[in-house]
């Protein structure tokens, strides 16, 4: 049992920036505008970080796809408390279209190159909100999934799960090695601190490339039209 | 008040008021022609869709927090830029309109109201976040941004703005007021925090307090104008951007609670805590009144007498230590129950009595507003005062849960009263004016975060004097010579 937790961060346009688009209707602008840990990212290094200081895991590992500022991110994951980092860079148009898929069998591979006990992701990141990089990973696995998690208990080699479904809750148990997707009610993420930050610095963040890893990058889907709505005129009072 | 002056005197009184109300009727007319004249000049500075003159949009705009009625501006103006404030501002200048600047409208004392109509700057569109230097602990913030809003931003910094009033005020708005909040006694408040201001005067020139983008940590350059800007409640200028001071997020937290025998029990041990040198971070009051409503609302089960929320900042050693000598001085004082707690939720479970405070006293008399003082004495007059209030309460048959930041020697009566009912109204007015008189006795102040604003006008000249009123009137007419600046607030009509 390695005791190792492998934890999926993505960067995203921060949740209080006020989106805009692109008057080309081509996307949202992203150039200067503020960047950080998906929220529900966040909340899964907070889980990995509360398992490691329980003695539950032996070491967390922080991984982020994209281009060079992910390693911000992983940074940030560094300074919550995760021990090591591994980024792997994708940028221009694979950037571009990197979705789910790529990313789940970047995770699936990692996770076999590792000898990761637990997988730990965010439900959905904020941009796409496609809620499928944990459940693809899990599949390419084959390992157990627990989804949508508001509490995680480890009892021996299994895990504890409740999640949030439309109906209430639901309590499973899985074997381990399993995946987890974080739901907002897991906990609450603590805040980098100025010393754990300073640490984080000499954390190490090892650079991979997904073909090193086996993994294609092309994307299977297409972009075939961008409906952007059209602002509305101001009501008058 | 008016039976008691003689005829002779009552004809004079009779006559002044006369006399202004004429003029304010003139002043009315004159005004409301000024207002349509510039209505075209503002909707070419700022375009058209951030000027409004719809009722409902003039209303949100003329009253704040407090217990103090609706005073609707004439119009409301959106700007999105300082040059636009300064552009809007000239215009104001030149047609003689009041200028109200507006930031959350989350304000206590009734400073955004428009006593004499005019203009009121809305300054929510200028929302930017500017110039943070996380390794200086410094960033520069524009009016539309709040304390959480600034908060969030620099989540990953390791860096906070620990100033937390009640509400999530704008930042520049917290300058104008000089507002504090629950950590004032580790942190400071609003006055030792900004560090630089740009600011609109009312003819429009833009000014930098300290200097144009300069922050260093000290300075003895020149007048300290930024802390004349600093609580001057919108009355010499507009507050267009704020330089404040950051500090690290604390490594961990302690929270702690502790119930006392007697209100002196409680104040000792706070005032015993910070002479031992304890760098406490929070260190709140509750009466056993306010315990009670907590109880009720929040279904708690503390014991109900005085009570004290502790709060410890620091890394994990520096807090068993702190914890401990808390823990000590409280007992030596007959304290009991002393609970803490150290992860975020016991911690959030512990202090949820001291957050739903202002909820529970509402509670007390479902459909009742609340008003709350906010005086503020030295430490060691503070245990008198608390106790002469109770009984004052007592004997005035008045609701007034107490809750306090008592490490600042500055508390709360959370006046719960009936709107409908004119006399218990007038009997909380003659209260708050005897607490703030007794305050003053004490060598207090009659406002310790809150602001002069409308209601505390009078209550300033007996706390500072007529000498000091006379520089602050030569400061007012100096900066604002047209007393264009939210007028009404701070200095009453007669000193101008």
């Amino acid at each position: 049992m390695s005791g190792r937790v492998l934890v999926g961060v993505k960067r995203v346009i921060d949740y209080a920036v006020k989106i805009r688009v692109k008057p080309d209707n081509t996307g949202v602008v992203t150039d200067g505008v503020k960047h950080s840990m998906n929220p529900f990212c966040e909340i899964a290094v907070e889980e990995a970080v509360k398992l490691k200081e329980k003695k539950l895991v032996k070491e967390v590992v922080a991984v982020s796809c994209g281009p060079q500022q992910s390693q911000e991110t992983i940074r940030t994951a560094l300074a919550m408390g995760a021990d090591r980092g591994i980024h792997v860079e994708v940028s221009g148009k694979d950037y571009e279209t990197l979705g789910p898929l790529q990313v789940s069998k970047i995770m699936a591979a990692l996770a076999k190159k590792e000898d990761a006990q637990l997988i730990i992701l965010g439900k959905q990141a904020i941009d796409d909100d496609c809620n499928q990089t944990g459940q693809m990973t899990a599949a390419l696995l084959d390992w157990p999934q627990g989804t949508f998690a508001s509490e995680v208990t480890l009892d021996g080699d299994k895990i504890k799960v409740v999640r949030e479904i439309d109906g209430g809750l639901e309590t499973i148990k899985i074997n381990t090695p399993a995946v987890l997707t974080a739901d907002l009610r897991l906990n609450t993420p603590r805040y980098a601190t100025l010393p754990n930050i300073m640490k984080a610095k000499k954390k190490k963040i090892a650079n991979v490339k997904a073909a090193d890893l086996g993994v294609n990058l092309t994307s299977r889907l297409e972009t075939v039209e961008d409906l952007v709505g059209k602002l509305k005129e101001a009501g008058k009072v | 008040m008016w039976l008691y002056l003689t005829p002779s005197r009552r004809l004079l009184s009779l006559r002044r008021n006369l006399i202004q109300y004429r003029s304010i009727t003139l002043e009315n007319s004159g005004r409301k022609a000024a207002v349509d004249k510039v209505i075209s000049p503002f909707r070419s500075i700022c375009g058209k869709d951030n000027v409004s003159l719809g009722e409902a949009i003039r209303e949100q705009h003329g009253k704040d927090e407090s217990v103090h009625r609706c005073r609707p501006p004439d119009v409301v103006v959106f700007p999105r830029c300082v040059e636009e404030v300064s552009a809007l501002a000239k215009v104001c200048h030149d047609h003689n309109l009041p200028i109200i600047p507006f930031g959350t409208g989350t304000g206590l004392e009734g400073g955004v109201g428009a006593v004499q109509g005019g203009v009121c700057f809305s300054l929510r569109n200028m929302d930017q976040i500017l110039n943070l230097h996380p390794e200086d602990f410094d960033v520069t913030v524009e009016p539309g941004v709040t304390r959480k809003a600034l908060n969030a931003y620099l989540r990953d910094t390791g860096l906070w703005f620990p100033v937390d009033p009640g509400a999530d005020a704008s930042l520049c708005g917290m300058a104008a007021t000089s507002a504090s909040g629950t950590n004032a006694v580790r942190y400071g408040t609003m006055r030792e925090n900004v560090m630089n201001l740009e600011v609109v005067l009312s003819n429009g020139t833009v000014i930098h307090t300290a200097g144009k983008g300069r922050r260093p940590r000290k300075t003895s350059a020149g007048y300290n104008l930024t802390n004349l800007f600093v609580g001057s409640e919108g009355t010499l200028g507009i507050i267009t951007k704020t330089t404040l001071r950051l500090y690290g997020v604390p490594e961990a937290m302690v929270s702690a609670v502790c119930s006392f025998p007697s209100v002196q029990a409680a104040v000792d041990s706070t005032v015993q805590i910070l002479q031992t040198g304890v760098p406490i971070a929070r260190i709140e009051f509750l009466d056993d009144v306010m315990i009670d409503a907590c109880n009720k609302f929040s279904s708690l089960s503390y014991p109900v007498t005085p009570t004290l929320f502790l709060e410890f900042h620091g890394s994990e050693r520096s807090l068993e230590e702190q914890v401990s000598t808390a823990e000590e001085i409280t007992q030596s004082n007959e304290g009991s129950d002393f609970q803490w707690a150290r992860d975020a939720e016991t911690r959030n479970r512990l202090w949820k009595a001291r957050h739903d405070a202002w909820y529970a006293a509402q509670a007390l008399r479902p459909g009742c507003k609340a008003y709350s003082t906010d005086v503020c004495v030295p430490l060691s007059r503070l245990p008198q005062i608390i106790v002469e209030t109770k009984k004052d309460l007592l004997e005035s048959r008045l609701t007034g849960p107490i809750a306090g930041h008592v490490g600042d020697g500055n508390f709360h009566c959370l006046m719960v009263v009936d709107p409908n009912d004119p006399d218990e109204l007038h009997q909380v007015h003659l209260f708050t004016e005897r607490l703030a008189r007794r305050a003053l006795a004490m060598d207090g102040t009659c406002t310790g975060e809150h602001g002069v604003g409308l209601g505390k006008r009078a209550l300033l000249c007996e706390e500072v004097g007529p000498l000091a009123i006379q520089v602050m009137k030569g400061l007012k007419d100096s900066l604002d010579p047209r007393n264009l600046m939210n007028p009404g607030k701070i200095l009453q009509r007669g000193e101008l």
